[in-house]
């Protein structure tokens, strides 16, 4: 043959249009029925064509090989340029154009005419594109079989005319044969040809693939149009995909077309911008290819099955283990519905010339399934494939998608743990909630505690206390109480709600009052502090712990207990229920307050308690303990009270909180305490007795807070049950015989009380235990979800 | 933290290997290989405990001035192993641990992947990120 000398631009152009005509992928050999068509293409006649052919010596080897090819597309561009077809003017013509090729050489011909055939527009012209690129389907329909269709596309000519509404299912496989050629071609390129041809070749790709799922269903001529455009551009830069297969179809769709052409490369574009979608076309083929190997849409491939299918795309392993990784989305081994579409997706787009994206495309993630493990991982920027620029159009998806993709596994397996989050969440706000029952008591326990209590007992006070009792006005002008406005709210929020006990007005208190199995007519203070005191056992275990009495001074508390023991020996058990006697063995901090209140309780019950312990803590207990419907018991009492003060001024602080705690109906706790105080205080000398009760405040603090306010308020209580039970005494104790008595009855009601008090500690333990344990079964479970997160 | 990372199949040979300095690779390899030794001898000295009562973490196998060796057995006799710098003292225990089980779960994935053949080299991409990853944090 002769020599023949190209130039690089024909070097470059020649060897794309030799590979696109290199159907079987051969490299070598440009498959007869692509040249014929390529030159077809070139607008010459068919005597030309043959002559070229005879010429460029295919008709003599039988195939054109690669010069030969080269040979007749030199003497292409010599006849279309009006040249004499020589061989010697082959290589003496140096400004010969390039041949042209109408229809341009992209691999959209067979879909244009496809296309044409779907337009409907050219008439007589469809049957052959229509065939060529059915035959070319119905190859790609053999499972990704590249090189099979090669042979059908000769005889496309004489074959019947397939539906073209066919071919859309198979757009793919022929788009992807297309491509693969193309592919191929792209390989042998050189880097430069890459360069200039990428970017038209990604053009078209992105738009036969939208193209190709708009096939039957879309306009084919937009597609054509861009295909149109390409071919308008230099030819070098027109990527040799097929030949055309219909010149004269696409003549014809082109001159209809052109009106159309900007709409659909705008179209096309758009497309461009996410040449990882999937059309509705693609789709459907991908679904029913799924449907070919699992009849159950919503079942899973099974990664050998899906092995072997795309095995048959003739991909090099490498690739397809990294397709695998990248749409096997729940690393399950299995392929869903959407995770196949994904991999067939991008398998197709691999045999385009694609290069796989590094991470999962967003429009390929799998939006069906759970989002959790990451299909794409995100790899180094130098990713083992193949060209560069191609990779252009990745990162084009990728920069966006890899930060997304890195998100993903995150961001699913964070979503899961959102989701558990929530539902975590809404356990945990359930135990906040839980907490917050308890957060009220503690504000309130912190507001009780400084509260000042006046420890002397006045008739100011005692009027206090009696407003206070009418829930009227909690804001009391008594010094004591000024100190605790907060406290004063609490109570206004507790006196508000005490008629309803049921009612939860957010405050712990004051669910815990309604939790309190008390009195209707109790003072909010009552009310609280019985809640406090009592989280009575019944249900507010955890739940405010009951705020402590104000604390009295130190001397006041010592005096209050001192009035309070003394009350309590004068008392002999009256106080029936008088629970908080178990907080009095335990070591109660010295703070005034327990005492205060404790005092004030019996304060309060006093009216006029000559005792200035009580007084100075009653009115300040006033407030914290809805005690004021007792204070007309205690008053009663106390008006007896005073007749004893006396003998028993003990007794009569005693009497004083009995009374009150009998008609808070304080938790058993408190009467308990109570007792206990009374007991022990009723058991000591009653002049010894003093020393009992500051001991067992001291004690209290050491306890849990809810068994010192309960404690605290139980001492009141209790004292205030004594003196009921000292009243409902036929006779008020004065005698040491009561005495003795009224200390069995109130060792007996302290035991009563301790007994409670155990339980009720044992049950708030447990609950303690039981939230601990929670808390550990909620960490551990963060912890097992937090290293998904890291992963 | 990690300046060298292996994968030694159930047969002892490697299916991945992975070096930070990739000047110093032969002497990592040659250190892996030597733990493998110290592998053989952790997991054979369970007895009759089988491998659930067997720790997957074998923790360090052996230091020496330069480096620690800690390692890592599946249930399949696949072997990880993690060669540390010795002076990355703060280097903790569940650190490693935790490393162990981005390992794992990594190589899982490359086995549920149909088009990985056991016994071939790891060659996902995904493997290498998380490798990468772990080794990058050594620098």
């Amino acid at each position: 043959m002769e020599s023949l000398t190209l130039s690089d631009v024909e070097q470059k152009y020649y060897s794309e249009l030799f590979l696109s005509c290199d159907v079987d992928n051969t490299k070598k050999v440009a498959s007869n029925g692509k040249v014929l068509d390529l030159f077809r293409a070139a607008q010459l006649s068919n005597e030309v064509v043959l002559q070229i052919t005879e010429l460029c010596g295919a008709t003599r080897l039988g195939h054109f090989g690669r010069s030969q090819f080269y040979i007749a597309l030199k003497l292409i561009a010599l006849a279309q340029s009006g040249m004499p077809l020589r061989v010697e003017t082959l290589n003496s013509v140096r400004d010969l154009p390039l041949p042209r090729f109408v229809m341009g050489k992209n691999e959209q011909e067979p879909r244009h005419a496809v296309m044409f055939a779907d337009a409907e527009n050219q008439g007589h012209y469809f049957p052959r594109p229509p065939l060529r690129v059915q035959a070319k389907k119905v190859s790609a329909h053999e499972m990704i079989q590249p090189c099979v269709p090669t042979a059908d596309p000769q005889p496309d000519t004489t074959s019947p005319v397939v539906s073209p509404h066919q071919s859309p299912p198979t757009s793919p496989h022929a788009w992807r044969k297309h491509k693969r050629q193309a592919s191929g071609g792209n390989v042998d390129r050189q880097p430069s040809v890459p360069g200039v041809v990428w970017p038209s070749f990604r053009e078209a790709q992105p738009g036969p693939v939208t193209g190709d799922g708009m096939w039957s269903a879309h306009s084919p001529p937009p597609v054509q149009e861009t295909w149109v455009s390409f071919t308008d551009t230099p030819p070098s830069s027109t990527l040799p995909m097929h030949p055309p297969s219909a010149q004269p179809e696409s003549t014809t769709v082109r001159t209809g077309m052109s009106a159309m052409i900007t709409n659909e490369i705008q179209r096309q574009t758009s497309g461009y911008d996410d040449p990882w979608k999937i059309t509705d076309e693609q789709r459907q083929y991908y679904i029913n290819q799924f449907k070919t190997i699992q009849p159950d849409l919503t079942g899973l491939i099974p990664g050998s099955a899906a092995k072997e299918f795309f095995t048959k795309s003739k991909l090099p392993i490498l690739e397809l283990s990294h397709i695998w990784e990248l749409s096997d989305f729940d690393k399950d081994g299995a392929l869903t519905l959407d995770e196949f579409c994904a991999a067939f997706h991008l398998v197709v787009a691999r045999k385009n010339g694609y290069d796989l994206p590094e991470k999962l495309p967003e429009s390929l993630m799998p939006k069906l399934i759970d989002l959790d493990d990451s299909a794409g991982v995100p790899e180094p920027a130098t990713e083992v494939s193949f060209s560069a620029s191609p990779v252009e159009v990745t990162p084009n998806k990728s920069p966006s998608m890899p930060s997304l993709n890195q998100n993903w596994p995150e961001l699913n397996q964070n979503n899961e743990q959102w989701e558990t989050f929530s539902e975590r969440s809404s356990s945990s706000q359930t135990l906040t909630q839980f907490d917050s029952n308890i957060a009220p008591a503690d504000p309130d326990t912190a507001i009780v505690h400084p509260v000042p209590i006046r420890m002397t007992p006045s008739k100011i006070h005692m009027q206090e206390m009696e407003l206070k009792r009418t829930g009227s006005d909690h804001t009391h002008p008594t010094s004591p109480l000024m100190a605790n406005p907060p406290e004063l709210s609490d109570e206004t929020k507790l006196a508000a709600s005490i008629k309803f006990p049921g009612t939860s007005v957010g405050d712990g208190y004051s669910s815990s009052d309604s939790f309190t199995s008390d009195q209707e007519p109790i003072s909010s203070a009552v009310n609280r502090q019985r809640s406090h005191s009592g989280t009575s056992p019944e249900g507010l275990k955890v739940v405010a712990p009951p705020p402590p009495p104000p604390r009295p001074h130190a001397s006041h508390s010592r005096s209050s207990s001192l009035d309070m023991n003394r009350n309590f020996a004068a008392v002999p058990a009256a106080g029936s229920q008088q629970p908080g006697v178990v907080a009095f063995p335990p070591a109660v901090p010295p703070r005034p307050l327990p005492t205060q209140t404790s005092v004030p309780h019996g304060h309060r019950s006093v009216e006029g308690d000559g005792l200035p312990a009580h007084t100075s803590t009653s009115p300040h207990q006033m407030p914290e303990q809805p005690n004021f419907a007792d204070f007309s018991q205690f008053q009663a009492f106390a008006v007896d009270q005073p007749e004893d003060d006396e003998e028993n001024p003990s007794d009569s602080g005693q009497a004083e909180r009995c009374p009150e705690a009998a008609g808070t109906m304080r938790t058993t706790k408190n009467d308990v305490q109570a007792e206990e105080r009374n007991a022990t205080t009723v058991n000591s000398a009653k002049v010894s007795t003093p020393l009992a009760p500051p001991p067992k405040p001291v004690r209290r603090r050491l306890k849990s807070e809810d068994e010192l306010r309960p404690d605290v308020e139980d001492l009141p209580q209790k004292s205030n049950v004594i003196a009921t039970v000292l009243a409902t005494q036929p006779s008020i104790p004065r005698s040491i015989g009561k005495d003795k008595k009224a200390i069995q009855a109130s060792i007996r009601r302290n035991k009563e009380t301790n007994t409670v008090l155990a339980r009720l500690n044992s049950e708030l333990q447990q609950q303690l235990k039981d939230l601990l344990e929670e808390r550990i079964s909620l960490e551990v479970q963060l912890e097992q979800l937090r290293p998904f997160s890291h992963l | 933290m990690a300046v060298c990372i292996a994968v030694i199949a159930k047969e002892n040979y490697p299916l991945y290997i992975r070096s930070v300095p990739t000047q110093g690779e032969l002497k990592f390899h040659y250190t892996v290989h030597t733990s493998l030794d110290v592998v053989e001898e952790k997991i054979s000295g369970v007895g009759k405990a089988l491998a659930d009562q067997r720790e997957l973490y074998l923790g360090l196998l052996y230091p020496t001035e330069d480096y620690k060796v800690y390692g890592y057995v599946t249930n399949s006799k696949v072997k990880f192993v993690i060669v540390v710098d010795s002076s990355n003292a703060s280097l903790r225990d569940n650190e490693i641990r935790s490393m162990f089980r981005k390992l794992h779960n990594s190589f899982t994935d490359v086995m549920c992947n149909p088009f990985y053949n056991p016994g071939d080299p790891i060659q996902s991409k995904a493997f290498d990120s998380i490798v990468s990853a772990m080794m990058v944090q050594a620098c």
